[in-house]
């Protein structure tokens, strides 16, 4: 009886069925024409715009080899017309480029060490233990977004003052450990990871902080790798903090050296864009190590610093 | 202990009871410590300072020295005062014309590069990716380069074309136009991801359906395509918005706040009070309104958002 009734609307489907499948693939049929019809135009125009965005850059990455007294002789050319590595000696030999790029290093690598570690912990907090200390927490975390520091930088420097890390490197990595993006991060991925897991761990005796190094911080690691990529490319082209933190010229970073030479009266552009261009290659290189961590993080809800 | 004798069965209740306050410890105990440090930076550096800006804004504190309060005169005086309101206009008229701008290209480039018909789209997105690398700083450098007046290649380029070299340095307003190039550069990458990623989720049935019911490309776009990344738009538009007020490190090495202080911008402004003429108190109170300002457009951004939605 049940099969009998059944049959007639299955027959009666399947034209229609196929006729859909006929349909569909007309349809892409026509997509994929379209495509290709389209596909021209719109690969140049994103050519074209891919050039655009290039042209500073190559302009101001072949500048970097041409001599001094190139770089101002009309004609201007493309192509240096005479390479040399003239700019980038005396950046680092001259302006004690060495010792800026070795407290940039520092400061980026501590940081990024710690401000990972943290999130990790702090979001994942804030993922599995609703509580009403954790859920004000997250609120905290979300008006530091809001309010960045560099609406209150004179008390800031106090601050900075009255715990005796003025002028140190120490003053650039404890404040900027926490970060709400990192947090978020971690908190976003730990709310994907079942409850199950945690119970199971619980039910079998694990401890909650040995629940969270053993088990859910090895779970995290696409996202640790993320993280560490984006705190080591804030830290690293950090502007506002070494400014108000660091005096002693022995403990600049990078970005505030730099800052000393475009903000002086006469600007020596070759020994400029040679120091420029030395200070972007660490990040170039981790760049292309870890692109994919990159371009293919699943980037979310406030993920900028 | 005595709660357990008073909640009444002894024995297996009290064993219970107890373990469950065992692990309702638990709970509270782990996420404190997994939380603790980042509670003490948040008091430290975020809380303490934003309480003393408050307290400083109401003295006329110098940096050194004891606090003497005088009410209520800074914010007298910078109501008063013709560079704040300049300096505050002036980041208004650059938020407004760059995030718009940091907008449309992010999602143009996303656009394009989410689009099948378009050929070697992971070499075009790590070019207009790279941007994101390079430090405020260097943007600034990069671009008073290719926009130098006398030596840049762009005033080559116009004069090798037969035009008079274009003032950019000079003029304060072309001189905030490059500033705002130099935004949607560095600003587009970095927005780009987040809208890629928006994008991929739109359903394809959802697109192929419209098409089917004879929308065209840009119909697509406008009623499938926009509605579905609304919340990624929300969140693009906010935090470029919150970007472009506190925009200080690519305009210190562009132009300087340059012509003269045309072109100066409210952290600047407050930066200069604040620490090159050590009027610690006045900046504090530009802070403060600088600090509403802010969550003002926070808040109306959210109500827009829900109504919307």
């Amino acid at each position: 009886m049940a099969t009998a009734a059944n049959l007639p609307p299955v027959i009666a489907e399947e034209p229609a069925l196929g006729a859909e499948k006929v349909e569909a693939a007309r349809g892409q049929r026509g997509n994929r024409e379209g495509r290709a019809k389209l596909s021209v135009p719109l690969t140049l125009l994103m050519w074209l715009i891919a050039a655009i965005y290039a042209l500073p850059l190559l302009w101001f990455l072949l500048s970097s080899f041409k001599p001094g007294s190139e770089l101002f002789s009309y004609p201007l050319s493309m192509i240096p017309r005479e390479w040399t590595f003239q700019g980038f000696v005396d950046a680092w030999e001259r302006v004690d480029f060495a010792q800026y790029f070795l407290n940039t290093a520092t400061v980026a690598i501590v940081t990024t060490v710690l401000t990972v570690f943290f999130s990790a912990c702090t979001g994942y907090a804030l993922a599995k233990y609703n509580n009403k200390g954790t859920r004000l927490f997250f609120v905290c975390i979300l008006a530091t977004t809001m309010l960045p520091t560099e609406v209150i930088l004179n008390p800031t420097f106090s601050v900075i003052r009255d715990l005796g890390l003025y002028n140190s490197l120490a003053g650039i990595i404890v404040p900027s450990v926490l970060t709400a993006t990192g947090v978020f991060m971690f908190r976003q991925f730990f709310l994907t990871v079942p409850d199950d897991l945690l119970h199971s761990a619980r039910i079998d005796g694990a401890s909650e902080l040995a629940i969270f190094f053993r088990i859910m911080l090895p779970l995290s690691r696409p996202i640790l790798f993320t993280l560490a990529i984006f705190s080591f490319q804030w830290r690293w082209n950090d502007y506002i903090w070494p400014l108000i933190v660091l005096n002693d010229p022995k403990w600049y970073t990078l970005q505030v050296a730099l800052r000393s030479i475009v903000g002086a009266e006469n600007i020596d552009w070759p020994v400029l864009l040679g120091a420029s261009v030395i200070s972007i290659l660490p990040l170039v290189l981790v760049f292309f190590v870890f692109q994919k961590y990159v371009l293919n993080a699943d980037v979310s809800a406030g993920l900028k610093d | 202990m005595s709660t357990t004798v008073a909640s009444g069965t002894p024995g297996a209740g009290a064993v219970r009871s107890k373990s469950q306050q065992k692990r309702r410890n638990r709970y509270v105990i782990a996420p404190l410590v997994l939380i603790g440090v980042n509670v003490v930076l948040f008091l430290v550096f975020f809380v303490w300072p934003g309480a003393l800006g408050l307290l400083y804004s109401f003295t006329d504190y110098r940096g050194v020295g004891r606090l003497n309060f005088i009410g209520l005169a800074n914010f007298q005086k910078l109501f008063a005062d013709a560079t704040f309101y300049a300096a505050l206009g002036r980041t208004f008229v650059y938020t407004v014309l760059s995030v718009p701008l940091v907008y449309v290209c992010s999602l143009g480039v996303a656009a394009l590069l989410v689009s099948k018909a378009v050929r070697g789209r992971t070499a075009a997105k790590i070019v207009i990716f790279l941007p994101w690398l390079i430090s405020p700083i260097v943007v600034g450098v990069i671009w008073k380069w290719m926009f130098g007046q006398d030596f840049g290649f762009v005033n080559f380029v116009i004069a090798t074309l037969g035009g008079s070299p274009v003032p950019w340095s000079s003029n304060g307003n072309l001189a905030l136009a490059v500033v705002i190039f130099a935004s949607a550069w560095g600003g587009t990458a970095f927005n780009m991801l987040l809208f890629i990623a928006a994008l991929k989720n739109i359903p394809e049935a959802l697109l192929e359906a419209a098409e089917l019911d004879g929308a065209n490309a840009w119909q697509r776009f406008l009623n499938v395509t926009l509605p579905g990344i609304a919340p990624t738009s929300f969140m693009v538009i906010l935090l470029s918005t919150i970007h472009a007020m506190k925009e200080f490190a690519m305009i210190q090495a562009l132009t300087n706040g340059g012509p003269g202080t045309e072109n100066t911008l409210i952290v600047q402004y407050i930066y200069k009070t604040g620490f090159e003429q050590s009027k610690v108190g006045y900046a504090s109170a530009a802070s403060m309104v600088l600090m509403v300002v802010l969550l003002a457009i926070a808040l109306i951004q959210l109500r827009f958002n829900r109504k919307k939605a």
